[in-house]
This record gives C-alpha cells, structure tokens and sequence, in this order.
C-alpha cells in the first residue's frame, strides 16, 4: 500500500426492498432505496396494497352509507373523512346546518387532531428509539380516547356526523369533563414539547435530517405540517375556514403555526405546538358552544351539483370532490387525501440521506397508506417523477399477471 | 408426552409472541392492537409480545379485509411462521369484509386466503376486547397443548371479566 496513486473507491450500489411487511411499517406499502454506502440515493415507492376500491363502492351506496364507508378510508383520521363528506352533501344541496351542530363537528375534528399529533408523536419517538417516551404518550393519548368516547360512544371510528348535523348531542354535564381532560393533556403536551425541542435523544436524530427546502415544498405540493414545518403558509382552517372555525377564527386568537427549519425537528416542533393550539381550540370550542339544535333535516334525494369540499385533516389539506346526479346516490366521489400531496416531497427529502434515517424521514410525513392508494414512480437519475396513469398501469398489470398467473383457473 | 415437550408446550402458552399484519384495514384496528400493547390494558403481562418477523411469532393478528394485491403476500407470510401457528381475525373487516363487502378488489375476511383460529369483531374492538379475545386463545392453546391453565399463571384461573363499556365480546374460537 505504499502505491502514491490516488484510489477511487466506488461503493457499489445496492436495492433494498423494504415492505410491505416490515417492523418499522404499520401498514403495507413499499419501498425500494437504492444506496451507495450509507446514503440513499433513489427512492421508489410502490404502494397500493390498501387499495380495496372505496370510490367505486361509494358510487352504489346511498349518501347516509358512504359517511360510514368513508369513515372507514382511515381509522386515525375517520372524523375528517366523515366530517369532509358530510360537509360535501350539505353544500351540493345548499343546506345550512345549525350551529350548534357546527361546533359539535368542528370538536370532534380537534379532538381528532389531537389524538392523531399523539399518536404520530409517540411513533416518531419509537422511531428514534426513545421507548420510553412512546409508551408516555400512548398512555396520555388514552385521556384523549376517552373523551372522544365519552361524546360519540367509540374510540376510534366516531362516526358522529350526518347529512344535516351531527347525530349526538354534547351534554352540558359533560363540558366540565372534557374541559379537565383537556387541562390535563395541556400540561403533558408542554412536557412533551420540552422533551422534544430539549431531550437530546430526540433533537440529535431529527436535527438536520430529511431537508425540505421551502421552494421545493412549494414546488412539489407538500400540504399540512409538512410543509408548515417549511415555512409554506398552508393551512385551509386558515386560509379557508368552514363550519365554527369562522368564528375562531374571527376572534384572532389564533395563528397559523409555521417553522423555518425545514427538517423534521421543524415538523415535529410544529406538531406538537399545533396539538397545543388544538386544546385551546377545543376549550374555545366549548365554551363558546350555542343551544340550539342538533341537526337538520335533508332530504335524501341531492339535487344535481358539482363540489369541493375542503378541511384540514391532521395530516394536511383533505379534497373531497362530489358529484350528485338527483338521486340519493353519488354519481362521483373522489377522495385526494393529504398523503398522497406529501409522496412527491418525501421522495426528494431520502435523497441524499443516511439509510439509518429512513424511518423516521418516512414517518415524518405522517404517511397514511389506507387513505392513498396510488402508485408513484421517482426516478433519481433525472429526478422525474412519474404518476402512472391507470390505463398504462393496467397494461403493465396484465404483462405482469401474464408471466406470474395468480390463480389457477 | 416427554418432558421436554411438556416444557415447550408450557413455554409456548405462556408466552405467545404475536406477530402484527395489515391486510388491507384501515389502520383503526391497528392502533387499538397497540393500544392493547401500552400501558393502560398492558397484554404484556400475560406474556404477549409483538414481534417484527413472521419467522419469531407464533399468532399472527390480521386487521382488514384481503386486497388483491396483498393477498399473495399474506400467504406467503403465512407460510414463513413456524409450526405450530394460529391465525387471529382482529375487527369486522377481517372476520367477514365488514362495510367494504362487495368491493371489487377485496376478498372479504382473512378467511378467504389463509386458515383462521379465532375472530375478534368489532369496529374497531375496543382493546379490551382484543385482551379478552387473546386471553381465550392462549385458553383454547393451553387445552390444545394439554397445559392445565391453573399451572400457567394465578390470573388463568378466573377469567377477566369484561368491563362493562365494552359492550357485548363474542369471541368465537373455531375448531381446528
């Protein structure tokens, strides 16, 4: 080795698959990371395990169905599903809801958020591998289940909203209730907020991982936290309120909370202010509730009309966009849920990262498989990115089963 | 029965290291299986793991109604769990398709792809109906290993009551 000659090590390029089983995966989809070394330098993202064809069994239900169907896209954000579409059919029949029923929603989708930053909180702790705090923030998260519970009577699908209102009331012996619940997640959120910006276990790995420079986020669509955590002012409770976020927001006590940081201590610090703001929003909520009833009634048949019904999921910006033809059946449904605006940022956030960060780059996102079922293709080589259309997709489909038969038949 | 056999069988009961898969569900029940897993209800303390490989678990807990396209994978990761091995339908999607019966890319309830032991209903289960219905699995596998559940732990010998919130469990156990 005493040779002066300067030596080119290449490493050489590897694929790793990951998924669609995979311990640090909860749902089904996959990736395939080509790396040089340490360093990731291709992300492939196939997904679509999840897909069980929602739209299309939407399109042979009635309305009063598909809120429950809907519901059920995801189970960690089913409030702001049901709540979107429930919204959508009110504005296709051009029907005003009570306000009492307003408030009730907008509750629901707060506590929803709530319950949905915890969640993602204590996954991007086990992530890092800082155990300890997952299972603290699990248990807080029960606090939060308990009080969804104690409104909608389930934990997890709440399935309060209908077409009109809301289907259960808030009883006023329950507010006192709620309110010391809420009081008791703020002081464990502020707690959660210390460990966060100053436990070095998790700032050291989140710090300066998974860069999303503000114009790229712009650039690529990137909605919610995502792209609040980089700086993109875009937040539809903001910019374009519904329901009783009107009146909050007409108070002006509340801002849009935004980071500069563009990384994913950037978007985990937003998370967790914005689960702050959401306790106060909720306490807001609650006070400020009118009488009145509950809902209204619709008649079953919509009147034809084309909408768009926008809301704030806790993972960004949700589109619901309906069709109604004059029946009480939707002639279209089609549902753009926040993940699928964040692939395409997520995609340029690996690049360029370590392999050991892609947990946590990935979980970053909030990625929700159930709700997205598409397929995107990122190619680094000349950084395109491909959304397959689905007659090219159906084309390769059937070359695929050609050569791989799956059922004897 | 020797006794090294009798010790396995024991091992095997009292601790089950399940293994979690998503079939296509919509994430509800997952997050009530992990909340089974944390502090509150804590399976743990009945020695119920979760591990991240097929190739570790002896229960596999699947959540949603088989897609298409995971339905292949399924099977294969059946068949990489080691023998002998029990398949749980955690939630009304996996038990029987539950609201998305009748979709065009689902095969509706784990039943359809691979052999199922038990089912949990509900959408989702609350999570102490998903400790119940592991509680009376790891009963069924002690009668099936012949392991006098009283030998296993103090808290075999009476079953947990169901808290009254949970409304009506039915957990049905289905012959082998």
């Amino acid at each position: 080795m005493t040779s002066t000659e300067k030596r080119v090590v290449i490493p050489p390029r590897v694929s790793i698959p990951i998924g669609p089983q995979h311990p640090a995966l909860k749902e089904p989809g996959m990736f395939k990371l080509t790396i040089e070394g340490e360093y990731i330098v291709d992300a492939e993202v196939n997904i679509g395990y999840n897909h069980r064809g929602v739209e299309k069994l939407a399109e042979s239900n009635t309305h009063i169905q598909n809120l429950y169907l809907l519901a059920r896209i995801c189970g960690i954000c089913s409030a702001t599903h049901n709540g979107n579409y429930a919204q959508a059919v009110e504005f296709a029949a051009e029907v005003e809801i009570p306000e009492r029923a307003k408030y009730i929603r907008t509750l629901i989708w707060e506590l929803d958020r709530i319950h949905s930053h915890i969640l993602w909180l204590g996954v991007a702790f086990h992530e890092v591998g800082f155990d300890t705090a997952f299972m603290y923030t699990w248990r807080d998260r029960e606090v939060v289940m308990d009080m969804l519970e104690s409104i909608s009577g389930n934990r997890v699908h709440h399935d309060m909203n209908t077409v009109g209102g809301v289907r259960r009331n808030v009883p006023d012996e329950l507010v006192p209730r709620l309110l010391r619940g809420l009081d008791r997640l703020e002081e464990r959120m502020k707690y959660y907020r210390d460990v966060v910006i100053y436990e070095k276990t998790f700032w050291d790995r989140v710090a300066g991982v998974g860069i999303l420079e503000t114009d790229v986020a712009k650039r690529t669509g990137a909605v919610g936290p995502t792209a609040r955590g980089s700086n993109v002012p875009v937040d539809v409770r903001f910019n374009d309120p519904t329901q009783a976020y009107i009146p909050m927001m007409d108070t002006g006590d509340f801002e849009m909370v935004l980071s500069d940081r563009c990384d994913v201590a950037g978007r985990s610090v937003v998370r967790v202010v914005e689960t702050l703001q959401a306790i106060d929003m909720c306490r807001w909520l609650l006070q400020n509730m009118p009488d009145g009833p509950i809902r209204e009634r619709v008649r079953p048949r919509i009147q034809p009309n084309e909408v768009l019904a926008r809301h704030e999921a806790p993972r960004g910006e949700l589109i619901h966009y309906l069709v109604t033809n004059g029946t009480d059946k939707p002639e279209r449904i089609k549902v753009r849920a926040p993940t699928h605006a964040n692939w395409v940022s997520m995609a340029h956030t690996l690049r360029g990262n370590y392999l050991a960060d892609a947990p946590i780059i990935l979980a970053a996102i909030d990625p929700c498989y159930s709700c997205t079922d598409r397929v995107v293709i990122v190619d680094a080589e000349d950084d395109t990115m491909e959304l397959v259309p689905l007659d090219v997709m159906r084309v390769r489909a059937n070359k695929w089963y050609k050569m791989h038969p799956r059922r004897e038949e | 029965m020797g006794f090294l056999k009798r010790l396995f069988n024991k091992a095997k009961v009292k601790s089950p290291w399940v293994f979690h898969f998503n079939s296509g569900s919509c994430n509800g029940c997952d997050i009530e299986i992990i909340a089974a897993l944390m502090p509150r209800l804590d399976l743990e303390r009945f020695g119920v793991k979760l591990v991240g490989s097929p190739r570790h678990a002896d229960i596999m807990l699947c959540t949603g109604p088989v897609t298409e396209q995971i339905k292949p994978r399924l099977q294969r990761i059946y068949e990489q769990m080691a023998e002998p091995k029990y398949v749980v339908a955690v939630g009304s999607c996996a038990c029987s398709g539950g609201v998305f019966r009748g979709a065009y890319n689902v095969l509706g309830g784990v039943d359809q792809a691979i052999p199922v032991t038990a089912y949990i209903p509900g959408c989702p289960p609350k999570p102490a109906a998903i400790t119940y219905g592991a509680y009376q699995l790891l009963r069924v596998l002690a009668d099936m290993m012949g392991v006098e559940p009283a030998q296993l732990a103090p808290e075999f010998e009476e079953p947990a009551p169901p808290s009254p919130e949970c409304g009506t469990i039915e957990t049905e156990v289905a012959e082998i």
